[in-house]
């Protein structure tokens, strides 16, 4: 019962979500867990997969076609090993959401999404309905393909590991895809999904620019990743990957500090796991506060600035 | 060029679904179902390509029992051209569902498949990938612009850090993600017009397909609950209670 984990990479370092789901594959079996890592010039990124602890053997697999992930070639070549396997994990990135299927349907498997909890081999725990139920879920499947919630399982040590690398051939260029370009929203913060402190932002901002003005020094004086609603990102106050909820990010870090946001379900559902909530808003019946340790009412215009005084 | 967009009949997304006491599921009697908010997005989509002269017909399908003809009827008061139901009243799962999109696929020959991205309900975010790799299609998923010009497909795709952009050999499968498109209200006369469009109705084993559930739920349960915590009257007190109390910052 050998397991494989598809690492999410840059080709020079390992993504955080990778560690997590690590942890999961340990939890799956109690054989080997081995570590896909399939990109373009990628050795570091293998050398950094052999570090990690619990991971018995590193498959590099580098090829030109590996360069941009494109799903059709990475799921060629999880395709090329999968055999060997008993259970295959993605982190559930949007990358690993945009390859997993493609290799469950090829296997003519199931797959799980989002496990939050393995229960045994082939019994695993995941949300539904906007996280606002927990279904058991067994498969019968021989392989089973999942993805891996980061926020259910605990990061494996980055360092301390000494797996093998063994090279693999890379797959051919499906000639069905290329890629064009991409923009890729830059920021000194940290990332929502491996950020310890959130704070996030609703619609009540009212523009961009009072986005930055009232959010940003209170990331910056917390160290802290910038979040937002569905509702501010569709009316173009913060870019669409600073979405926190059900069909955005999931998030649990220690702190989420929520300024004007009303607390939709779907919000509610990407950020409900957090240790600690902080909630600011004016209205004191918002839905917000059912899930906060702390609320404050108040306008955000004059508690967000003070609150960055006050630290 | 026809388009290909599957939708499905969902628990509306204003409803706050409640786990059933026995743990077989959740209670979806007499709750108001609608049409999946991103195959909404998805129907849109093919309707917007179709008014731009690019696409020539706008297929909707469903998959499921005999009320999802009203969820067809919504896609083609958005504009769709006809509708076919693939009828079963039993579970289908993503990959069951792939393959019947698959048969449909062969069967009509779309140089588009558009789909939502995940269903509000299972939250599974599978069906177009699964779909893209039994068709041996190229996928775009995500997508938060679509742009056809000759024989490729150029999407821009929302992903982790901001947006990438693929170019595609049609034929093609997309799935849509929020900031795609706003979708139309459907109008009382293209509500009526819709009733009169043609909707053919195929089973499963027409299609050649074994619908058989391969996951089995064992139980569903309510997730732990957060209690309500306590309303600070000032910023001060807030932040001594997250050094004190909390001790997070």
């Amino acid at each position: 019962m050998t397991v494989l984990v598809i690492a999410e990479h840059d080709h020079a370092t390992v993504k955080p979500a990778t560690l997590n789901t690590v942890t999961a594959a340990i939890a799956c079996g109690s054989g080997d867990v081995h570590i896909l890592v399939a990109g373009a010039n990628a050795a570091e990124a293998a050398a950094a997969a052999a570090k990690i602890a619990g991971v018995a053997k590193v498959i590099a697999a580098d090829s030109a076609s590996l360069a941009e992930n494109l799903a059709e070639n990475v799921a060629a070549q999880v395709l090329a090993i999968a055999g060997n396997y008993s259970h295959i994990l993605f982190p559930a990135t949007a990358s690993g959401k945009n390859v997993a299927p493609r290799v469950a349907a090829k296997l003519d498997v199931a797959q799980i999404s989002d496990i939050t909890k393995v229960d045994s081999a082939d019994t695993f725990e995941r949300p539904i309905y906007a996280g606002n139920a927990i279904a058991t879920v067994q498969s019968s499947d021989k392989i089973k393909v999942l993805t891996v919630r980061t926020t259910g399982f605990d990061a494996a040590a980055a360092e301390g590991g000494s797996a093998s690398v063994e090279n693999a051939e890379g797959v051919a260029d499906s000639g069905k895809s290329s890629f064009v370009g991409r923009e890729v929203t830059k920021s000194e913060r940290p990332e929502l999904t491996a950020a310890k402190i959130i704070v996030s932002g609703g619609r009540a901002l009212g523009s961009a620019e009072k986005f930055q003005e009232v959010m940003a020094p209170l990331a910056d004086k917390l160290g802290a990743g910038l979040g937002a609603s569905r509702a501010a990102v569709d009316a173009g106050y913060a870019p669409n990957d600073w979405q926190v909820g059900q069909t955005g990010k999931i998030v649990a870090p220690q702190l989420y500090i929520a300024a004007g946001i009303s607390g939709a379900i779907q919000h509610l559902a990407g950020m409900k796991d957090s240790k600690v909530i902080v909630a600011i808003n004016k209205d004191e019946e918002a839905p917000i506060f059912s899930v906060a340790d702390y609320g404050l009412v108040a306008d955000l215009f004059t508690a967000v600035p003070e609150l960055v005084k006050a630290l | 060029m026809k388009v290909l967009v599957p939708v499905k009949r969902v628990v509306d997304y204003n409803v706050k679904v409640r786990v059933k006491s026995d743990g077989t599921g959740v209670d979806i009697a007499n709750v108001k179902m609608s049409m999946n908010p991103f195959d909404e997005i998805a129907v849109e989509e093919a309707v917007r390509l179709k008014e731009k002269g690019v696409v020539t017909e706008v297929i909707a399908v469903s998959c499921g029992e005999a009320k999802c003809q009203e969820t067809l009827r919504t896609a083609m008061a958005i504009g769709a051209d006809r509708g076919i139901l693939v009828e079963t009243s039993e579970e289908l799962q993503p990959l069951a569902v792939a393959k019947l999109l698959k048969a449909l696929v062969d069967k009509e020959q779309p140089q588009l498949v558009i789909l939502g991205k995940q269903a509000i309900d299972d939250d599974a975010n599978q069906t177009g990938q699964m779909l893209a790799a039994l068709a041996d299609l190229p996928q775009a998923t995500f997508a938060s612009k679509v742009e056809v010009a000759g024989d490729k497909v150029s999407v821009t795709r929302e992903v982790d850090g901001g947006l990438e952009t693929l170019r595609l050999s049609l034929p093609a499968v997309i799935t849509t993600d929020l900031r795609l498109n706003e979708p139309r209200y459907v109008t009382l006369p293209n509500i009526m017009k819709a009733k009169k469009k043609q909707l053919d109705t195929f089973k499963p084993d027409e299609l050649g397909v074994d619908v058989a559930p391969r996951l089995k739920t064992l139980k569903v349960a309510e997730p732990p609950k957060r209690g309500a915590g306590i309303k600070v009257p000032d910023v001060a007190t807030l932040v001594d209670k997250l050094k004190t109390e909390a001790k997070v910052i």
